[in-house]
């Protein structure tokens, strides 16, 4: 470690170059080097071995080594994993699950954290203090009361408990979020909208949501991926088959098939993984701007 | 001014919707979740109140005591194994690769966005044992080492969990850290460097205490979400064998939803809420700096 952090050759003017400077460099470039292979090793492997698996037939599962090349290219498992497998199902549950709870957080989250950030008025930080507690307090403190409502009330055979639930719980991080970055906005563009005659509601909706228009994306890409991947609340609040998210679909799937369809299974992993890449190529920068940002300030 | 940005109507309009919708679905039910602390019994039974019998059975309840230790054991090791590949990643990124380090900080936050469940099954393929030996005991046994079947003993089940959260989520804290350490002024390290510091004298004596902030508040993220741990478990080893990797979060769900007992659900999920808020304060105190402004 000392040798690769030793300092860089690009500032030394004190010190004239002397022969064992090229061969310093040349072990450090060798260094980074391995430490980089490394890591893609480690990233890239399991992975990889997961698609190369959801290619290879039952026989090859239980006759040949774990690192084999799988024997043919089919999509078999693929599909398998798709139909019999209900992977189209939980996907469109996730989906009609995912959407309306993430259009409400932003619709709600958005206008809340503008009215706690811009607005004035008594008992903001009251307010925000609540709000803090929903980040710190486990989902597990709101399972059962909902559950019992959710089950009197008729709810419980239907997608509504799930995207209530996502809804509420995601409003904690995007109002902080949101209030964040309506703080880095100057007051005087508000003040000025008012004093043109704007009414508050006005200078929201014609200023203050285009200006943060690119923060608005980056919440609900982080807010996406916390219900796509949530397993607690989906787990309990689907009672009925029918209605599995992908994730608990994904965690019964052995179930189904008993221990033995490992090829449809890796098919259904790789599905989800395949399926992740794609949006992460497509945006990625946002990706890790909006989850690091909803880190620091949560 | 003031007073139309003061506008009781709007912030009616603005600021209720999102309330009420917390306040009902959130805040009443962390009260009720309380009040069932109380009470014994479920929906289907119905409720007797049971005074502090919760709280008695949970005193001596040798279950809750292994799964609040297993949430400590869990939370630390895994938070500390996190911080601190996140800041090898960071000092990585910023010290040996500099400018070229957009592609790997890329490829390594990629297992972040993954769903946790699918993750935890190809991690159970990975160091399975049967059909065939999985990539990871292939790869150890070329080492040498014979470990057997991972899941079946709760060290084993314990070691891949960490290596699995730690894989799942370095390059986020990576990505974290990084962007702290690139707050510190060149000159500062290159004035360190004319001084002679280098290797692990400048990290210790110079980057180290300078990002000291970021490395707490990233300890704190993490920690908060490690002691809620549960979809890494239960898709992992279902917390097993037997109840080894059971953690709060677990035992409670068990509690409550396979066993009906709503009241003893609820004493361990305050307990857990308890545990989680006093964590934070503790680390929020020791650092005499408020993350929300970070």
């Amino acid at each position: 470690m000392t040798d690769t952090l030793a300092a860089p050759p690009r500032v030394r003017p004190t010190r004239p170059p002397t022969a064992a400077l090229p061969r310093r460099r040349h072990a450090r470039r060798l260094v980074r080097n391995a430490l980089v292979a490394l890591l893609l090793v480690i990233e890239v492997t399991p992975l990889l071995w997961l698609l190369l698996s959801s290619f290879k037939t039952q026989s090859e599962f239980v006759d040949d080594p774990a690192w084999s090349l799988p024997k043919s290219w089919g999509l078999a498992n693929y599909t398998e994993a798709w139909t019999t497998g209900h992977v189209a199902l939980y996907i469109r549950n996730s989906l009609m699950a995912t959407v309306p709870s993430l259009a409400l957080i932003v619709l709600l989250g958005v206008a809340a954290g503008f009215a706690l950030e811009v607005m004035v008025w008594r008992g903001r930080h009251q307010v925000l203090l609540a709000f803090l507690l929903g980040i710190m307090v486990p989902s597990q403190m709101i399972l059962l009361p909902l559950f019992r409502i959710y089950f009197q009330t008729g709810l419980s055979g239907t997608l509504a408990p799930l995207i209530i639930t996502y809804t509420a719980a995601g409003l904690p991080l995007t109002v902080f979020m949101m209030a964040t970055y309506f703080r880095s906005i100057p007051r005087e563009v508000f003040e000025a909208a008012t004093l043109d005659g704007a009414s508050v509601l006005k200078a929201f909706w014609k200023i203050a949501f285009p200006m943060v228009r690119n923060a608005v994306f980056t919440v609900g890409l982080v807010q996406f991926f916390f219900i796509w991947n949530d397993l607690l609340i989906s787990l309990t609040f689907t009672t009925d088959d029918d209605l599995r998210t992908i994730q608990v679909g994904l965690l019964n799937f052995t179930g189904q098939y008993g221990e033995t369809a490992y090829g449809p299974l890796f098919a259904a992993i790789s599905i989800n993984v395949i399926g992740a890449l794609f949006l992460y190529l497509l945006i990625n920068q946002r990706i890790i701007k909006g989850l690091t940002a909803g880190a620091v300030k949560g | 001014m003031r007073s139309v940005l003061g506008d009781r109507r709007a912030l009616l309009i603005l600021l209720g919707p999102a309330l009420l919708v917390y306040t009902l679905v959130m805040l009443v039910p962390m009260g009720w979740s309380l009040g069932y602390t109380f009470f014994k019994g479920n929906v289907i039974e119905g409720f007797t109140f049971d005074g502090f019998g919760n709280f008695e059975k949970l005193w001596h309840d040798q279950q809750a005591h292994s799964a609040l230790w297993f949430t400590f054991k869990y939370g630390v090791v895994v938070s500390v194994g996190q911080v601190l590949c996140g800041y090898l990643l960071a000092l990585l990124y910023v010290f040996v690769l500099r400018k070229s380090s957009a592609l790997i900080r890329t490829l390594v936050f990629f297992p972040v966005i993954l769903p946790t469940v699918a993750v935890a099954l190809m991690f159970q393929k990975l160091f399975a044992v049967a059909p065939q030996n999985g990539l990871a005991n292939t790869a150890v046994e070329a080492l040498g080492i014979h470990h057997g079947d991972w899941f079946a003993s709760g060290g084993g089940s314990f070691l891949v969990l960490v290596v699995m959260d730690v894989w799942r989520s370095m390059g986020f804290y990576g990505v974290l850290i990084y962007a702290g350490l690139l707050d510190i002024p060149e000159e500062t390290i290159e004035s360190a460097r004319m001084d002679g510091a280098t290797g692990w004298r400048l990290i210790r004596h110079v980057v180290l205490p300078l990002s000291w902030p970021v490395v707490l508040a990233s300890a704190v993220f993490s920690i908060n979400g490690t002691l809620k741990v549960f979809d890494s478990v239960l898709a992992l080893t279902n917390g097993g064998p037997g109840s080894d990797t059971t953690p709060l979060t677990l035992y409670m769900f068990r509690t409550a939803f396979s066993y009906g007992d709503y009241g003893y659900g609820s004493t361990i999920a305050s307990l857990l809420t308890v545990v989680c808020l006093g964590v934070s304060l503790i680390i929020f105190r020791f650092s005499r700096r408020d993350p929300t402004k970070g």
